[in-house]
């Protein structure tokens, strides 16, 4: 089966991703692949090189191996971090890094899809349907009373949330969250898959996480990575019981 | 008078804005004229002539002082090197100028400025063409610089320099021009530089009315000045501004062009330093290559941290009030002057690095971390 | 010397040569003729006849006799004439002529004291304005045969001004008289030059092959005149042509070495200057802009242990205060860099533009300091005289010793650098504090200690950089003004918080610089190397040597 209909009617195609840095092959080919709307889970120990397939899917590093493909047809190793942010693909680092000096409501506002050329930003005016984009956004990631505080002032959870808003915004069809509950509190961390199960109804995302609580209560598929390639995949229960994975990651 | 922040209760340009600043253009712009023109002279609030080009100097260099806040007060943006745009301004009215006096310099040529007869020079360098209008004149204080600014922030900028590296490049761009200008065979007057003007316009630079109305002209570029930054301080530009101060690729990981964001201040921030220059050398009556020194670039910088960063109109008061001091200091005790200025530089950054108006209004600078922050990305 | 000798166009050249030719072959024939009439005379009675002839009533006597005693060859003459000169020559009543100086009279013929004379029956011989012309011209080519060596030398380099037959003909009289080999090849040289004016054609032809070795720019003068002269045979102006080129060719190899001697030299005054500051950049993410005083200090520190030497030690010791005033510059430079670190950059950390700001402002405190003390005027510090001169290398191009010395103490300071950082644990903690600040405070290393030590090494090599630059130039308040552009560029264009970027670095502009002087001014090739730079930081932003890890990213 060639590559086009094997990755055809899939979201993200990856087969035989190998990425090198200096010898040490951080992607291994690495074979994955992701449906239109699921909720994905990815686990593994550290150096099993989830950070580095997410910096090949978002153009941030080109493979030296393999096929990366975005909707069966747009060949991602061609194109650079903006043009891929630019098709809908939308990353979420472990640390927030939202703008600490702009309000909340600034920070949403510069995340929507309006024109980004320097003159248009300088005459931009915030519409009407725009405001209340903003407003929607901020009622769903529930910081609707924050809005004209300093991005700065927020805790650690909200941040996070903040950070997802502003992916939200702007029309994403994946979603790439690595470790988003990084930090938080239990309270905050079961708000969060509360955010990410309300959000995975109307869109593809892709979770990297270390948490096993809370991966077990986002109940999604789950891929484990080991050395730069899949060593199982399946549901958290079929995952955990798997030798492979006990041998390779004593579960937690 | 700090500019607000989206989402709050006070607009940008809401009434309170305008009755501050019309406040302050009653002052400037009414009652200066007042007290000079029409009060008599031994009134106890009567201004003496030989002070309003004296604080039209001080208007000039606080338009300087905005031009580098819009910068660095919000894209994070430290020129060292902002004297250059100033001086370049002024060398452009002072070639103007120089033109204008015709045949009544000392040595009576028509064409050629003293200086140049001096040299032995027979004809006019190319480079002077056109300076005999004022039209042409005025085109160029707002290119030079703005295509200085231009040619020299997109290399800048596109390779990503920024920080420290941005600023000591800066400075060495202003040396460079220093050092070029004090030859005396550029053609701009060597160290010397060009003085001894007579009119502007057509009108007598030495008379108290020319005076009072390069003063006025100098209040209105302030004040269209200052507009002008609020604008573009309050947009959708400015809060891409502020966010690519601090987090530079997550901005252009948006979608912004970083560069172009940055070059479009630059460059007004140039034109506007310039125009200061420009209206700056009638008033003082000369200029020479010293405006280009890599140390009056850094002094700007401490009008403005001392008045404010990022507040614009701390950058303003911070100008007058640095400058009233030099003033005040090299007239009475001229060996302190660089004593205060130099404790000015330590005690700003360390004591009240938000500056005057910053205290005054909660400035738009979140105090910065003990610690380099992280960068971004893993 | 009185004749000077101006370049002439080819025909008043002609004419003067025809000139003299005519009257020295006039006076040689007058000689000629006096002393065949006198019939195989032996030199000594020559000599003694023209002594005597020195006292003679008329100018025109007196003339004859000091070009026959110049042509004479006799090293006696010289103190005879020099005496008339200065009118020290005296006429005895029975026709003896005397020589006197402050406290004797002496017989010029034997040199032996007279003392039986009285003074006042003595009168002086009379000179004019033209005789002492013609005097000084016999004394120019006496000393050719002098018994001082120096003063040979100097004759035989000096007869390069005179190139004619006559002197053809005195220089070979002299090299068959000299034994030293050195001094000998200075007259060969004017011989050939001499012989390149007015030689055969054969020994025009020779003179000018021979010529072609030499740097000096007289013979060069004179080669270019013999060419352009229109009545010279074409095989010699080939000839002339032909040395010319070799000439030109040496000048320009030694014009490459001395601007790469100078260019090493500014760059090792670059290296000491900037590489505190690469130090501090590094290691603390600090950008010092009071890094010029510092060096100002260590300057003026060298002025003050000169002036203590000179006024409390004995004369014998001044040489060493140089010695001394490297420690002391280090120690003190250093003790104000730790000072100024604990009370100012301390508190500006991870704020790399506010602590630009914050320390211009401390440069501006220092320098208006030092002034206060010192007074704005330069200082004088003079180099210890195991310092001064030089020596010259082929022809025009002097190494001074000065500039030397600087070189070789760069590189030593360099080495013991080299040497802290990687083999002592206080350079163990520098390295680690530049590349991970906080994970270095993790493991242990007190980072504000290693912070106060590093400022304070930077500050010191300052001083000692302050120390070298007042060797080679003026000691002023200004004087970190004019080097701190440099520096940071030097660290820019270098890379920071390394040795070998600063090096590399500081090497390459310093040559560059040089290098670009001849071609296009010293302002402008100042200015060259500064766009240079400019546009290189576009290319690689971190410069040269680029150390990987946190670097001066972190402002605000």
């Amino acid at each position: 089966m060639n590559t086009a209909t094997a990755a055809r009617d899939t979201l993200l195609y990856l087969n035989g991703v190998t990425v090198s840095f200096d010898g040490f092959r951080a992607l291994n080919e690495l074979s994955l692949i992701v449906e239109e709307g699921e909720l994905r889970t990815i686990i593994g120990p550290n150096g099993a090189g989830k950070t580095t397939m997410m910096d090949v899917v978002t153009g941030k590093t080109r493979p030296d191996a393999g096929e990366v493909f975005f909707r069966g047809t747009t060949d991602l190793s061609r194109l650079d971090e903006v043009e891929i942010a630019n098709l809908g693909i939308g990353r979420k680092f472990q640390r927030p890094t939202v703008f600490e000096n702009l309000t909340v409501l600034e920070n949403l506002e510069l995340s929507l899809d309006d024109s980004r050329g320097t003159l248009r930003t300088l005459f931009a005016h915030l519409s009407p349907d725009r405001r209340d984009r903003i407003d929607k956004t901020l009622a769903r990631i529930g910081l609707s009373l924050q809005g004209s505080r300093p991005a700065g002032a927020l805790s650690h959870g909200q941040k996070q949330w903040l950070e997802i808003g502003m992916l939200l915004i702007h029309d994403r069809s994946l979603l790439l969250l690595d470790e988003p509950v990084a930090g938080l509190t239990d309270r905050e961390t079961e708000q969060t898959a509360e955010l990410i199960l309300d959000l995975a109804k109307d869109r593809t995302i892709v979770v990297v996480e270390h948490d096993m609580a809370f991966v077990r209560s986002l109940g999604a598929k789950v891929t484990v990575l080991h050395e730069g390639s899949v060593l199982a995949e399946g549901s958290i229960d079929h995952v955990q019981n798997d030798p492979h994975v006990i041998e390779v990651y004593l579960g937690r | 008078m700090s500019v607000p922040l989206l989402g709050q209760k006070k607009s940008a340009w809401g009434p309170s804005f305008w009755a501050g600043f019309v406040a302050c253009a009653i002052v400037l712009a009414v009652a200066v004229p007042i007290l000079d023109l029409w009060v008599p002279p031994n009134s106890a609030v009567a201004l003496p002539d030989y002070l309003v080009p004296l604080l039209g100097k001080y208007l000039c260099y606080a338009l300087l002082a905005l031009s580098l806040d819009l910068i660095w007060g919000y894209a994070g943006i430290l020129s060292l090197g902002h004297g250059a745009f100033f001086a370049l301004g002024g060398y452009c009215m002072g070639m103007y100028l120089m033109r204008q006096i015709g045949t009544r310099g000392v040595y009576g040529n028509p064409l050629l400025p003293d200086f140049m007869v001096f040299l032995n020079w027979k004809e006019l360098p190319w480079f002077w063409w056109g300076f005999d209008h004022f039209a042409w004149a005025a085109a160029m204080i707002v290119l030079v610089p703005g295509t200085l600014a231009l040619v020299f922030g997109w290399l800048a900028f596109r390779s990503r320099v920024t920080g420290v590296y941005l600023s000591i490049i800066t400075q060495a761009m202003t040396y460079a021009l220093m050092l070029a200008f004090f030859r005396n065979d550029m053609g701009f007057g060597g160290n010397n530089g060009m003085t001894d003007y007579k009119d502007i316009l057509g009108w007598d630079l030495h008379q108290p009315s020319t005076r009072l109305g390069l003063y006025l002209v100098s209040t209105a570029a302030l004040g269209v000045g200052y507009l002008l930054c609020r604008f573009v301080t309050t947009s959708k530009l400015g809060r891409v501004l502020l966010a690519l101060r601090d987090a530079e690729s997550r901005v252009r990981f948006l979608g912004y062009s970083v560069t172009n964001a940055k070059l479009f201040v630059f460059t007004l921030s140039a034109v506007l330093a310039g125009i200061a220059g420009a209206l700056y050398v009638p008033q003082v009556g000369i200029i020479n290559p010293s405006e280009f020194s890599p140390g009056n670039s850094i002094e700007v910088a401490i009008w403005v941290s001392v008045g404010g960063r990022g507040t614009l109109s701390g950058a303003i008061v911070g100008a007058v009030l640095v400058n009233l001091a030099k003033t005040w200091l090299t007239g009475a005790a001229p060996e302190t002057w660089l004593f205060v200025l130099g404790a000015l530089f330590v005690m700003t950054t360390l004591v009240i690095p938000r500056g005057i108006v910053g205290l005054l209004h909660g400035a738009r600078w979140a105090r910065p971390r003990a610690t380099a922050p992280l960068p971004a990305e893993e | 010397m009185a004749r000077r000798v101006p370049s002439l166009s080819p025909r008043k050249w002609a004419e003067r040569e025809i000139g003299r030719v005519q009257l020295h072959l006039a006076w040689l024939a007058a000689i000629l003729l006096i002393s065949l009439a006198a019939a195989l005379p032996a030199r000594a009675d020559e000599f003694a006849n023209f002594v005597s002839a020195l006292g003679g009533d008329s100018f025109a006597e007196k003339e004859q006799a000091v070009i026959a005693l110049g042509r004479l060859g006799d090293g006696r003459a010289v103190a005879v004439l020099t005496a008339l000169n200065d009118g020290r020559l005296l006429k005895a009543p029975d026709g003896r002529v005397l020589v006197s100086d402050a406290t004797k009279l002496s017989d010029p013929l034997t040199g032996a004291d007279v003392p039986d004379v009285k003074a006042d029956t003595l009168d002086r011989i009379r000179v004019n304005n033209r005789l002492r012309g013609t005097i000084e011209g016999a004394l120019g080519e006496l000393t050719l045969f002098s018994a001082d060596p120096s003063a040979r030398l100097a004759a035989a380099q000096d007869a390069l001004r005179y190139a004619s037959a006559d002197e053809a003909a005195l220089l070979e009289k002299a090299i068959a008289a000299e034994k030293d080999s050195g001094i000998r090849a200075a007259m060969e040289q004017s011989l050939a030059a001499a012989r390149l004016v007015s030689g055969t054609k054969r020994e025009r032809l020779s003179a000018a092959r021979m010529l072609g070795t030499t740097t000096d720019p007289q013979i060069k003068n004179l080669l270019d005149e013999v060419r352009a002269a229109p009545d010279t045979d074409p095989e010699v102006r080939q000839a002339a042509d032909a040395a010319l080129a070799s000439i030109n060719n040496r000048l320009r190899l030694v014009g490459l070495a001395a601007n790469l001697f100078q260019g090493i030299s500014l760059g090792s005054i670059l290296l000491l200057a900037a590489i505190g500051l690469a130090i501090t950049f590094g290691v603390m993410g600090v950008i010092n802009m009071a890094h010029g005083e510092m060096i100002m200090l260590g300057a003026y520190a060298a002025y003050v242990c000169q002036q203590f030497f000179r006024a409390f030690l004995p004369p014998g010791w001044i040489d060493a205060y140089l010695v001394v005033a490297v420690p002391v510059a280090f120690l003190f430079a250093g003790a104000v860099g730790v000072v100024l670190e604990r009370s100012v950059i301390r508190f500006l950390y991870g704020r790399a533009l506010e602590t630009l700001l914050a320390t211009w402002g401390v440069s501006l405190i220092l320098q208006q300091t030092v002034r206060s003390i010192f007074g704005s005027p330069n200082k004088e510090v003079s180099n210890p005289s195991w310092m001064t001169g030089g020596f010259d290398l082929i022809g025009g191009f002097t190494v001074t010793w000065n500039r030397l010395v600087i070189i070789l103490f760069c590189f030593v300071v360099l080495g013991v650098l080299a040497l802290i950082l990687n083999r002592t644990s206080f350079g163990l903690q520098m390295r680690a504090v530049t590349q991970n600040r906080s994970m270095a405070s993790v493991m242990g290393i007190r980072t504000a200690r290693v912070d106060a030590l590093t400022f304070g090494l930077g500050s010191g090599i300052a001083g000692m950089a302050g120390v070298a630059l007042s060797q080679i130039g003026n000691v002023s308040p200004n004087l970190g003004t004019i080097y701190i552009v440099d520096s940071f560029l030097v660290v820019v264009f270098g890379g920071v918080g390394n040795l070998m970027g600063t090096l590399v670095g500081a090497l390459s502009l310093g040559i560059a610089n040089k290098f670009l002087e001849p071609v296009a001014g010293a302002i402008l090739g100042k200015i060259v190397i500064l766009v240079a730079i400019i546009l290189f930081i576009q290319r690689r932003p971190r410069g040269l040597f680029a150390l990987k890890g946190r670097t001066a990213e972190a402002e605000t």
